[in-house]
């Protein structure tokens, strides 16, 4: 359904989320969200279990693991 | 220095287990596929990908009796097995992406530079690849 604010909000979500919207964009889900329980509710539920699977993933993780990943950003960041 | 880590990623299949970068994503990206090819058979792709962006959420809604599920309902739902058996069956090339974007943090130039693949295709990638993710986490957190 095409034009429905919704199904706009929902375009917008991963991008959101990643925090790779234009201004524009994300003011654009800004505005929805804040008069859409249903929407607010989709970004909660996508946020959540973004967080969820990332714990459970590094949770298994070897020990020292998130530090060298740490000190390769810090390398590529002096490159 | 970003060669470092992508020479590091493409190699880790050589590399001997240990406390570092390659022997997570051994672990991460092939130690938890073992029997990825046998569900694959067992669990046909059923759902396109294009509509299952709302899968996880409307399947798990409907179960559940209300209109979208709670973030805190759903992870009572999935354990921490699920999870990494969801990541497990996710298809490499997809999978590869999420594991360095959304677990490892890495940006997209990042995630395209370690994989030498375009941007873009790292931003498809990790658009399916969440996708189907959901997908098994439903068939998980429902099974």
């Amino acid at each position: 359904m095409s034009g429905d604010p919704c199904d706009r909000c929902e375009e917008l979500l991963q991008d959101f989320l990643d925090r790779t919207l234009t201004d524009v964009e994300w003011q654009e889900a800004e505005g929805h969200l804040a008069g859409c329980d249903y929407c607010a509710r989709r970004y909660r539920f996508e946020e959540s279990l973004r967080k969820y699977v990332r714990t459970s993933a590094v949770e298994r993780m070897p020990p020292g693991l998130m530090a060298k990943l740490d000190e390769l950003r810090g390398l590529d960041a002096t490159a | 220095m970003q060669e470092t880590y992508a020479r590091a990623f493409r190699s880790w299949s050589s590399y001997t287990p240990g406390t570092n970068m390659r022997a997570w994503l051994l672990r991460i990206l092939t130690n938890l596929n073992v029997d990825r090819g046998r569900k694959i058979q067992r669990t046909p792709q059923t759902q396109p990908l294009e509509e299952s962006d709302y899968y996880l959420a409307n399947k798990m809604a409907s179960a559940g009796g209300e209109e979208v599920l709670e973030a805190d309902d759903v992870v009572e739902r999935l354990s921490q097995d699920s999870v990494v058996k969801a990541l497990s069956e996710i298809p490499p090339q997809f999978r590869d992406v999420v594991v360095l974007v959304d677990i490892g943090d890495f940006t997209y130039a990042d995630a395209a530079q370690i994989l030498d693949v375009p941007i873009g295709t790292v931003m498809s990638r990790l658009h399916r690849g969440r996708r189907a993710l959901k997908q098994h986490l439903a068939e998980e957190a429902l099974t």
